[in-house]
C-alpha cells in the first residue's frame, strides 16, 4: 500500500528493503509453523516401531498356518506340505489369469507367507482351516467367490490379481522379519 | 465490518471477484487503508490483535491435538502421554496449546483492563464491552473443560470442585449437577461431554468475536485520549499504519510465548496433572489454573450465610453466596457502562479514577495471590477485603460516590491538536 | 505517553511475575522440608541430558527400583535414545515378558459346555516396540500385599508430577535419616523429613557400590540418586534437547523479525510522527 513517499531518494530504498527483509523473515516464520501440522499426520514413532515385525514360526506344524497382523493387514503364513508344494508348482504350467511360478512367490518352498486381503474387494480368503477352501485346494474367499490355489494364485472368480507378497526376509532358520 | 471502502484494483482477476463478491472491499473496509484509525494508538491498543491471534492458535493447535487424544477415562491421561512421545511434534503442538491459553488469558487481561483504565466501554461503545465480557466468559467456560481432558489429578478435582458449584442452587442445585456429570460422580460421560463442548465452544467464540469486531467497526476504536475523531486529520489507515505495528507487537508476545512453550512448558501448570486421575485421593492442595485465582478467591471468601436477624432462618446460605459473588463479579463487569456514570472516557483527564484504576488492579492481583493460597491464617480476612473492595469499586465508587466528588475536568480539542481548551 | 506505557509495563510485568513466584512457591510450603538444590545437566536454558548418567540411571532403575516401580510409558526402543545400540535395547528387552498386542482365537466351552472360541492375548517375551511392563501383570491389591499396603508409583513421570521434581526425587532418595526422639513412627515405614508426612513406606534403597558402574564412576548413593534422577528426567521428558534446540532456533529467528518489524514500523510512521512535532 502506497504510504507517503519520502523525497530521499536514498531513504525510500532502505525504507522498502526494511519492509521487505521483515515481510520476508515473517513469510519464513509463517510457513515453517506449517510443517508440525503436517508432520503430526504421519505415523507415529510407536506405529513405525511395528512397522516391522519379527515372527517366530517353529511353532507352526507342517499343514498348519497362523495369521498375524502387519501394519494393519493381516498375514497368511502356511506351513505347506509336500503334496501341497508339488500342486503348486506342477500348476506353473497351467493358465492363469496373473502368471506367476510358485518359485517366484515363495523364499523357502515350505513357508508360504502373504497377505491376506482378496485382490478384488479387500475380504480376507479362508484357508484349510475355515473348513471349504476352494476348488484349487488354497484359499476362497467368500465374499464374491475367489479360489486361490496353494500358492495364493488367483484361478477361478472375479479377483484380478494373486494375493500379494509383503516383504520379509529370513533372520535365522526359522525367524521371519515381516516389513 | 463493511466500511466505506473505495477499493479499486487493476487486477481483472480480483475486479471479476470484487463484482460478483465485494470481498476485497470489506477485508479493505476492516483492516485495510479504508478503515480509518485514531492515529494516536498506544501499545496497548495491541491486546486485541493478539487476542485474536491466541484464538487462532488455540483452535488450530486444538484440532489437531485431537487427531491424537482419545476422551475415555480409560485413555485420556495415556493419549496425551503418546502426544508428548510419539506424535511427530506432538510434544510442540501440546505445549503450544497449554500455554496458548495462559497466553491468551494474560493477553484479554490487558485487553480489558486497557478498557477499563481508557473507558472503553463508555457510549456508544457499550455492546461492544458486553460482547468482550461474553467472549470472556466462555473462554473461561472453554479453559475449565479443557484442563480437565488430560485426566489427571488436578483435571479430575478441578472438574469435581466446579461443578459442585452448582449444588448450591437452590432446590434444583443436586439435580442439576448429576445432569452436568451425566451419573453420580465425575467420570467418563462427564470426560466426554466436556470433550465436545471444548471443542464446540471455540468456534461460539470466534462467532462473538465476530459480532466484536463488528460493533467495534460501527464507531472505530476509542483512543488514549477518549475523545471522538472529529476529522480525517486525526486518523490514519489501518493498514499500513496499526497491521505494521500489530506485527511488531505479535513478534514480542511470539518471543514471550516461545520462551514458556521451548524453555518452561510446564511452569504455569501443575505437577499433579502428571498423576493419572484417582478418584479415591484428593491432592495435597486444590487450586485452579492462575487466570482463575482471582474468582476462585472471591468464591472462597464467603464463608457467612445471610439470615434473618435474631431468628435461625438462613436466606442464603455461605456456599450459594460464594458462588452468586463469584458469578456476580463477572455480572458487574456488563453493567459497568451504566455503573460509571462520568461521560468522560480517559483516566487521563480523570485523576481521580485513575488512582481508583490502579487500586484495583492491585486488589486483583491481591485477590491472585489469595486464591492461590490455602485458605488459613490472615488468607480468607484478605481474601473477603479483596473481594468487598472489588464489589465496593464497581457498585459503590463509580455510581454514587465519585459523581459527587469528581471535577468536571477539561478535554483536547481533538486528537491532531491535543491541547486543553 | 512512552514513559508511562514503559513503566506501567514493567509494573504489571514485575507484579505478575511477584503473583506467579508466589503462587507456585505456595505448593512447597507444606510441612515437608524444601527439597535441596541440585545444578542439574538438563536445567536452565541450554540443558541437555549427561549421556553417561543416563546410562548409569538406567542401570540403577533396573537393578535397584524395578523390583517395584514401573517405567510404564517408556519403550524399549526408546532406550537407543540415550545411548544404547538397536541390539543392546533389544537385549534389554528380553529379559521382560510382556502381553502380546497380538491375539489369536482358542477353541473352549460356553457355560453350556458348547464349543466358543476365546480371544487370547499371549505372554511373550518382549520385543523393542513394546514397552517396560510395568506392574500390570498385578492388580493393585496385589501391589499392596506385597508391599506393606504402599502402592510404589510408577516413575516414567514422576519428575515432572511433583513440584520441584528432579530435586525433589533427589532430596528423598539420600535424606534419609534416624526419627527424631520423641516421634512415634508406624511400623515399618522410615523416617524421611523430604517425604509429606515424614513417613514413608520405600525403605531407604541406595547403599554405596550397590551397583558397578561399568564406566568405573565410584557408585556413591549420592552418584546413584543423582544419576537416576537424572534417567527419570529422560523418562518423563525425552523431548527436552529436541525442545531446546528448535527453542533456539525459534527466538533468534523471532527476535530478527520482531527488530526488523520494529524498524518497518518505525518507518511506516515516520511522517505521522513528523507532523505531530
Amino acid at each position: 500500500m502506497a504510504t507517503n513517499e519520502n523525497k530521499n531518494g536514498e531513504g525510500v530504498t532502505r525504507r522498502d528493503f526494511i519492509h521487505v527483509a521483515a515481510g520476508g523473515v515473517g513469510a519464513i516464520a509463517a510457513a515453517s509453523v506449517v510443517w508440525p501440522l503436517v508432520d503430526q499426520m504421519n505415523p507415529s514413532a510407536d506405529v513405525l516401531a511395528l512397522a516391522s515385525i519379527e515372527v517366530d514360526l517353529s511353532s507352526i506344524e507342517r499343514g498348519g498356518a497362523v495369521k498375524v497382523m502387519w501394519r494393519g493387514t493381516p498375514i497368511y503364513i502356511r506351513h505347506r506340505t509336500e503334496a501341497e508344494i508339488a500342486a503348486a508348482k506342477a500348476d506353473d504350467s497351467a493358465v492363469l489369469p496373473d502368471p506367476a511360478t510358485d518359485g517366484d512367490r515363495v523364499q523357502k518352498p515350505e513357508w508360504m507367507i502373504m497377505e491376506a486381503v482378496c485382490t478384488h474387494l479387500g475380504c480376507v480368503p479362508v484357508g484349510a482351516e475355515g473348513g471349504y477352501n476352494g476348488d484349487f485346494g488354497g484359499w476362497f474367499c467368500p465374499c464374491h467367490g475367489s479360489h486361490y490355489d496353494t500358492s495364493g494364485r488367483i484361478r477361478k472368480g472375479p479377483a484380478p490379481r494373486n494375493l500379494a507378497i509383503p516383504p520379509y526376509q529370513f533372520v535365522a532358520d526359522t525367524t521371519i522379519v515381516i516389513g | 465490518m463493511a466500511g466505506n471502502s473505495n477499493f479499486q484494483s487493476n487486477n481483472k482477476v480480483v475486479n471479476w471477484i470484487e463484482e460478483r463478491m465485494p470481498i476485497f472491499s470489506l477485508i479493505d473496509g476492516s483492516l485495510g487503508a479504508s478503515y480509518p484509525a485514531p492515529k494516536n494508538l498506544n501499545y496497548w491498543w495491541n491486546f486485541g490483535s493478539l487476542a485474536g491471534l491466541a484464538l487462532v492458535i488455540q483452535i488450530v493447535t486444538g484440532i489437531v491435538l485431537v487427531m491424537h487424544y482419545t476422551p475415555n477415562t480409560e485413555l485420556a491421561f495415556d493419549s496425551v502421554e503418546h502426544i508428548m512421545r510419539d506424535v511427530n511434534y506432538g510434544w510442540l503442538l501440546r505445549y503450544v496449546h497449554a500455554n496458548g491459553a495462559s497466553m491468551f488469558f494474560i493477553v484479554v487481561y490487558i485487553h480489558i483492563f486497557r478498557g477499563l483504565y481508557f473507558g472503553s466501554y463508555k457510549a456508544p461503545r457499550e455492546l461492544l464491552w458486553i460482547l468482550g465480557v461474553v467472549i470472556l466468559i466462555l473462554m473461561m467456560a472453554t479453559a475449565f473443560m479443557g484442563y480437565v481432558l488430560p485426566w489427571g489429578q488436578m483435571s479430575f478435582w478441578g472438574a469435581k470442585v466446579i461443578t459442585n458449584l452448582f449444588s448450591a442452587v437452590p432446590v434444583v442445585g443436586d439435580s442439576l449437577v448429576q445432569w452436568l456429570w451425566g451419573g453420580f460422580a465425575v467420570d467418563n460421560p462427564t470426560l466426554q461431554r466436556f470433550f465436545s463442548l471444548h471443542y464446540l465452544l471455540p468456534f461460539v467464540i470466534a462467532g462473538v468475536v465476530i459480532l466484536h469486531i463488528w460493533a467495534l467497526h460501527k464507531h472505530g476504536s476509542n483512543n488514549p485520549l477518549g475523545i471522538d475523531v472529529k476529522s480525517p486529520q486525526d486518523t490514519v489507515g489501518f493498514h499500513p499504519y496499526y497491521t505494521a505495528k500489530d506485527l511488531f507487537g505479535i513478534g514480542v508476545f511470539i518471543l514471550v510465548f516461545a520462551y514458556f512453550v521451548f524453555f518452561n512448558p510446564n511452569y504455569l501448570g501443575h505437577a499433579d496433572n502428571y498423576i493419572p486421575a484417582n478418584p479415591l485421593l484428593t491432592p495435597a492442595s486444590i487450586v485452579p489454573e492462575w487466570y482463575f485465582l482471582p474468582f476462585y478467591a472471591i468464591l472462597r471468601s464467603i464463608t457467612f450465610s445471610i439470615s434473618i436477624p435474631f431468628t435461625d432462618i438462613v436466606l442464603i446460605d455461605a456456599k450459594l453466596l460464594g458462588v452468586l459473588a463469584m458469578f456476580g463479579s463477572l455480572a458487574v463487569l456488563i453493567a459497568l457502562p451504566w455503573l460509571d456514570r462520568s461521560p468522560v472516557r480517559s483516566s487521563r483527564f480523570r485523576p481521580m479514577y485513575r488512582w481508583f484504576f490502579w487500586i484495583l488492579v492491585i486488589d486483583s492481583f491481591i485477590l491472585g495471590y489469595v486464591g492461590a493460597q490455602k485458605p488459613e491464617g490472615i488468607m480468607p480476612t484478605l481474601g473477603l477485603i479483596g473481594t468487598a473492595y472489588y464489589f465496593f469499586h464497581f457498585l459503590v465508587l463509580l455510581p454514587f460516590i465519585m459523581p459527587k466528588y469528581e471535577k468536571d475536568t477539561k478535554l483536547p480539542e481533538s486528537i491532531s491538536n491535543p491541547v486543553i481548551k | 505517553m512512552k514513559k508511562f506505557f514503559m513503566k506501567t509495563l514493567a509494573s504489571a510485568a514485575t507484579s505478575f511475575a511477584v503473583v506467579l513466584g508466589l503462587s507456585v512457591s505456595v505448593f512447597a510450603a507444606d510441612a515437608e522440608k524444601a527439597p535441596k538444590e541440585v545444578n542439574w545437566s538438563f536445567s536452565g536454558f541450554f540443558g541437555t541430558y549427561d549421556r553417561a548418567a543416563l546410562q548409569r540411571g538406567f542401570q540403577v532403575y533396573e537393578e535397584v527400583c524395578a523390583a517395584c516401580h514401573g517405567i510404564r510409558y517408556i519403550a524399549f526402543r526408546n532406550l537407543t535414545e540415550i545411548g544404547f545400540s538397536e541390539e543392546e535395547a533389544k537385549a534389554i528387552a528380553e529379559k521382560y515378558e510382556t502381553v502380546s498386542p497380538q491375539y489369536y482365537w482358542e477353541d473352549t466351552e460356553d457355560f453350556d459346555g458348547n464349543p466358543a472360541k476365546a480371544k487370547v492375548y499371549p505372554v511373550v517375551t518382549a520385543g523393542l516396540s513394546d514397552k517396560f511392563p510395568a506392574k500390570q501383570f498385578e492388580t493393585e491389591a496385589q501391589i499392596r500385599d506385597g508391599n506393606g499396603g504402599a502402592l510404589p508409583p510408577d516413575l516414567s513421570l514422576i519428575t515432572k508430577a511433583r513440584h520441584h521434581g528432579p530435586d525433589y526425587v533427589y532430596s528423598l532418595l539420600t535424606g534419609y535419616e534416624d526419627a527424631p526422639s520423641g516421634m512415634e513412627m508406624v511400623p515399618g515405614m522410615s523416617y524421611n523429613p523430604y517425604f509429606g508426612g515424614s513417613q514413608i513406606a520405600m525403605a531407604n534403597p541406595l547403599f554405596e557400590d550397590q551397583v558397578e558402574y561399568a564406566d568405573g564412576t565410584k557408585a556413591t548413593a549420592d552418584q546413584m540418586a543423582k544419576d537416576v534422577v537424572t534417567f527419570l528426567m529422560w523418562a518423563a521428558e525425552p523431548k527436552l534437547e529436541e525442545r531446546h534446540q528448535m527453542g533456539y532456533k525459534v527466538m533468534i529467528f523471532m527476535l530478527v523479525f520482531t527488530i526488523l518489524m520494529y524498524f518497518s514500523n518505525r518507518r511506516v510512521w515516520a511522517d505521522v510522527k513528523k507532523k505531530k512535532d
